[in-house]
């Protein structure tokens, strides 16, 4: 493996954890907003708030290193990719301030009027910031971010049919994702209502999500023929593998496995992911080659190597915080995903990973 | 000045000026929390630290209520950090695409303390009752590790920008033969990363001292007021006499290596021998006027030569140089903050020899109340000289700020969407901090602070 596939590789492992784990943190801010009124919906929002509080940060800094290695290891696509973009980009960006500030925010506040607004700008943050991300996906699959500084369409290169496509998908499969792993959280706490809701959800989303599977070959077809030729040809084992766990995903959660379908929908999620990897390789624009794009070998090796001492640094600290919270302290503490605790002790905490 | 960098740019001129001001914006509030990250959790380690020596409640109440604020403050440190890396590709395409690479690696080792931060603060806030107390004082430990390391990788890439080295240009503009490690330990380094972590040691400890200033002003003057000023007071006024000398240091790596930043920082026109140093004064046509000299003290401060040349300003053409009158003035008011909260240090230190006590006018807590603000005017004002000038560069004699921008069409109009937002989120900020630190300190002390946000029965519960 050369150090640019090697490369290409890690910034797939990025975006694949991105997606999975910040993700999920972005559906439950869309479950969080349709959760109900203030009584009616209480159940639900505690659970979300119990279930990401603690995670949403940690999850968060894998953008951060997709962003930095992107343009540590392919800097003229970088700088096409972020020029002609900006307006998701930057809409994008204050998504996740909104989000972050706002969620931290209405954890440190004790009255009612601060926690709807603060919740209400968490939920709807929550939603705009996925759709974005989505149709900055679909800019780039369809081809529409020529090499170059700014020489793509500032708002067409997005707003066309894949980039809304491709918007409405992540909303769907990260909100899917949400009801996914909040049902089992839900239920391994007692909280029988809430799994049962959680899981409706997670149904109904997972359908909204098939269906928009389906359509999909058509408006790529129509919008964007050249990425559905290669992911229909290069990427085609993703897809059925895609549809595969889709399709078991759903059979589980009907039927109330909880822990296996976190794992199916996950996988149906990454191979999504990993087929729009294929189809465009070895191509990161069009006309551009990964190869072409890439930095200095030296720096690909230099980075390579701190980010391996890196991760011997990591595991081990990441095992101790997985081990530490999981043991139960003195009221008989749920463990949450992520392993960490109902931050009794502070306010908006900083979460472990 | 800035007229002669617009003519040049591919961009619409107002553009130009609208992505820098939103660059220099965001990055000026982002450094005011990421200077808390980086040193309110060692204060607060300390706090701990002298409650389990000392045995007195009254350490870890403090420490408590400090862990409480830093979970607020690094969720919007995490978030207002965000949109920088994202603006370096949105608002400088030029930069990143030819020099992305060479700058990295530090990105990527950040990311990697990012990971270890965040990992240990949560195991730092959420973990007081699951581990015993000393491991839970060394959890503490990576955290403050990784933050003075972050600062350190990130000001590295600034330091590269004032002092490119570690790479070959190629004809096509591209940077080829690239040595990573040298471009992140280039010769601006050492002083810059230095400067700045001090810097962050200062502003964490005044603004946390300034808060107790102010309520003893307001009259609570209990132990945990005074302790609660004293520490975190005692930290920040110890360093600065170290920060004045690495500012000089600093001073004299710029004297150096960047002779028109010097020259615009000392509103020095000519160049010279024997030159005098200027305080105050403002700089028309090319001359500084109103200005006190001291005699040979420039040549003397920046060469440690009372007659070493100088260069001014004239040697470059008028295109090469930097807006005059904000650097110097940005300059001239980093270095009076700087003596200013010597001054108070020592006036601290000096009646505490006599009488192990704070001094006990008025004044002093007033001039304490306001000592966390000059820390931040004394940190921004730091942070123009540097990068204004630097102008009309992006990176040093290379590239030009004015073809590193993003010519797409409406850029401009970020600068406003991020004032607006970034306004509200500062409201915010100070609102919920403000009830955090409003919270009765003096409650019985049971080992476990007020929850801020009690899980178990979330407030959205308990209030439904
Ligand atoms: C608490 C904050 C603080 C205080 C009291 C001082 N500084 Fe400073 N200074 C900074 C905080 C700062 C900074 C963190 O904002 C900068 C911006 C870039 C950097 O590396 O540090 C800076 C930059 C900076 C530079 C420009 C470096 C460059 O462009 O490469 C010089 C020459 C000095 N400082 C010199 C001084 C002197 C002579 C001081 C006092 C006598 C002083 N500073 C006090
Ligand atoms: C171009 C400049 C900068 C960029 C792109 C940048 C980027 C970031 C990012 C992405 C984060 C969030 C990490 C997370 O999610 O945990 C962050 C936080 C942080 N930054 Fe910056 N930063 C910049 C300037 C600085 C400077 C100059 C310092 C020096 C003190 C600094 C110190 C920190 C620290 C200590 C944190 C973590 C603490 C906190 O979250 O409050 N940053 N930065
Ligand atoms: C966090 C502390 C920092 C502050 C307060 C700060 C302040 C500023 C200011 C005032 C400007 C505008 C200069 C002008 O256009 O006249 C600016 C520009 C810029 N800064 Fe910094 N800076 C900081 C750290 C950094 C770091 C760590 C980096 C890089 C890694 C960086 C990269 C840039 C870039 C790319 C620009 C735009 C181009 C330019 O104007 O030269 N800054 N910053």
């Amino acid at each position: 493996m050369t150090a640019v596939t090697a490369f290409l590789a890690l910034l797939g492992v990025g975006l694949v954890a991105y997606a999975l784990l910040a993700g999920a943190d972005f559906g439950a801010g869309l479950w969080d907003l349709l959760a109900g009124g203030d009584v009616s919906g209480a159940p639900a929002r505690a659970r979300i708030e119990h279930s990401i509080g603690p995670v949403w940060e940690a999850n968060h800094v894998w953008l951060i290193f997709v962003i930095t290695l992107f343009w540590t290891g392919f800097p003229p696509a970088f700088a096409a990719f972020a020029s002609t973009l900006y307006i998701p980009l930057t809409l994008v960006a204050f998504g996740i301030i909104a989000r972050g500030s706002a969620f931290a925010f209405r954890k440190a506040s004790t009255e009612l009027w601060q926690q709807r607004l603060f919740g209400a700008a968490f939920a709807l943050s929550s939603v705009v910031t996925p759709f974005f991300l989505g149709a900055i996906a679909g800019a780039l699959a369809s081809g529409r971010v020529p090499p170059g500084i700014a020489k793509g369409d500032v708002v067409h290169s997005w707003w066309n049919p894949t980039g809304v496509l491709a918007g409405l998908l992540a909303l769907v499969t990260t909100s899917y994702l949400a009801a996914v792993y909040l049902t089992r959280d839900a239920e391994r706490d007692g909280e029988r209502e809430v799994a049962e809701q959680f899981r409706r959800r997670g149904l109904i989303s997972g359908v909204v999500a098939g269906v928009l599977a389906l359509v999909g070959p058509f408006v790529l077809f129509a919008d964007a023929p050249h990425f559905a030729e290669r992911l229909t040809g290069n990427g085609f084992p993703e897809l059925v593998a895609s549809a595969v766990f889709g399709i078991a995903s759903l059979v589980l959660l009907w039927r109330r496995r909880y822990v296996a379908v976190r794992v199916t929908a996950a996988l149906a999620v990454a191979s999504i992911i990993l087929g729009w990897g294929l189809a465009q390789y070895p191509y990161l624009l069009p006309g551009l080659t990964a190869q072409q794009a890439a930095a200095d070998p030296a720096v690909l090796r230099a980075a390579l190597a701190a980010l391996s001492v890196g991760a011997v640094l990591l595991i081990p600290s990441l095992a101790w915080l997985f081990v530490l919270f999981q043991r139960g302290v003195h009221p008989p503490v749920p463990a949450t995903r992520g392993g960490a605790p109902p931050g009794s002790l502070t306010g908006g905490g900083r979460p472990p990973g | 000045m800035v007229l002669i960098v617009l003519a040049q740019t591919g961009a619409a001129p107002a553009d130009l000026v609208a992505a820098r001001s939103q660059m220099a914006f965001s990055l000026g509030w982002h450094i005011v929390v990421a200077c808390l990250g980086v040193g309110m959790p060692a204060i607060t380690m300390l706090a701990e630290w002298r409650g389990m020596r000392t045995r007195d409640p009254l350490y870890t109440r403090l420490a408590h209520t400090w862990a409480r604020a830093m979970g607020v403050l690094f969720a919007v440190g995490a978030v207002s950090g965000t949109i920088l890396s994202f603006e370096m590709g949105l608002l400088w395409p030029g930069l990143m695409g030819r020099f992305g690479d060479v700058i990295g690696l530090p990105f990527a080792a950040e990311g990697i303390a990012f990971f270890i931060e965040a990992i240990f603060l949560g195991i730092y806030l959420y973990g007081w009752d699951r581990l015993s107390p000393r491991v839970h004082l060394l959890s503490g430990v990576p955290v403050v590790v990784a933050g003075v390391a972050s600062a350190f990788f990130v000001v590295t890439a600034n330091a590269w920008m004032n002092q490119p080295t570690g790479f070959t240009l190629a004809p096509d503009g591209r940077a080829v033969h690239v040595h990573p490690w040298s471009a992140m330990f280039n010769p601006a380094t050492p002083a810059q990363t230095v400067h700045m972590i001090l810097a962050a040691f200062m502003v964490a400890g005044f603004l946390m001292a300034s808060v107790y200033a102010v309520g003893m002003l307001r009259g609570r003057r209990d132990r945990y007021h005074r302790v609660g000023f004293l520490l975190p007071f005692a930290v920040a006024a110890a360093i600065t006499p170290v920060q004045l000398v690495v500012g000089d240091w600093a001073a004299r790596v710029v004297a150096d290596r960047q002779p028109v930043k010097l020259a615009a920082m000392e509103g020095l026109y000519e160049t010279g021998t024997s030159v005098p140093l200027h305080l105050g004064g403002l700089y028309l046509d090319d001359r500084l006027r109103y200005a006190v000299p001291i005699p040979y003290a420039l040549s003397l401060l920046a060469h440690l030569n009372p007659h070493a040349e100088v260069q001014g300003l004239a040697a470059v053409p008028p295109d090469e140089r930097p807006p005059v009158n904000m650097v110097h003035l940005a300059f001239q008011v980093m270095v009076g903050c700087g003596f200013f909260l010597l001054a108070l240090g020592a006036w601290a230190a000096v009646t505490w020899r006599r009488r192990r006590d704070l001094p006990s006018t008025r004044w002093f807590l007033r001039a304490g109340a306001v000592s966390g603000v000059l820390a931040v005017v004394a940190l921004e004002c730091g942070w123009i000289t540097t990068e204004v000038g630097r102008q009309p560069w992006i990176v040093y004699w290379i590239l030009r700020t004015a073809d590193a921008v993003n010519p797409a069409p409406g850029i401009g109009l970020g600068f406003f969407a991020v004032l607006v937002v970034y306004t509200v989120l500062t409201v915010a900020s100070v609102y919920v901090l403000r009830r955090l630190a409003g919270r009765d300190p003096d409650e019985p002390e049971t080992g476990i602070p007020v929850p801020a946000a009690p899980q178990e029965g979330s407030p959205l519960r308990a209030d439904a």
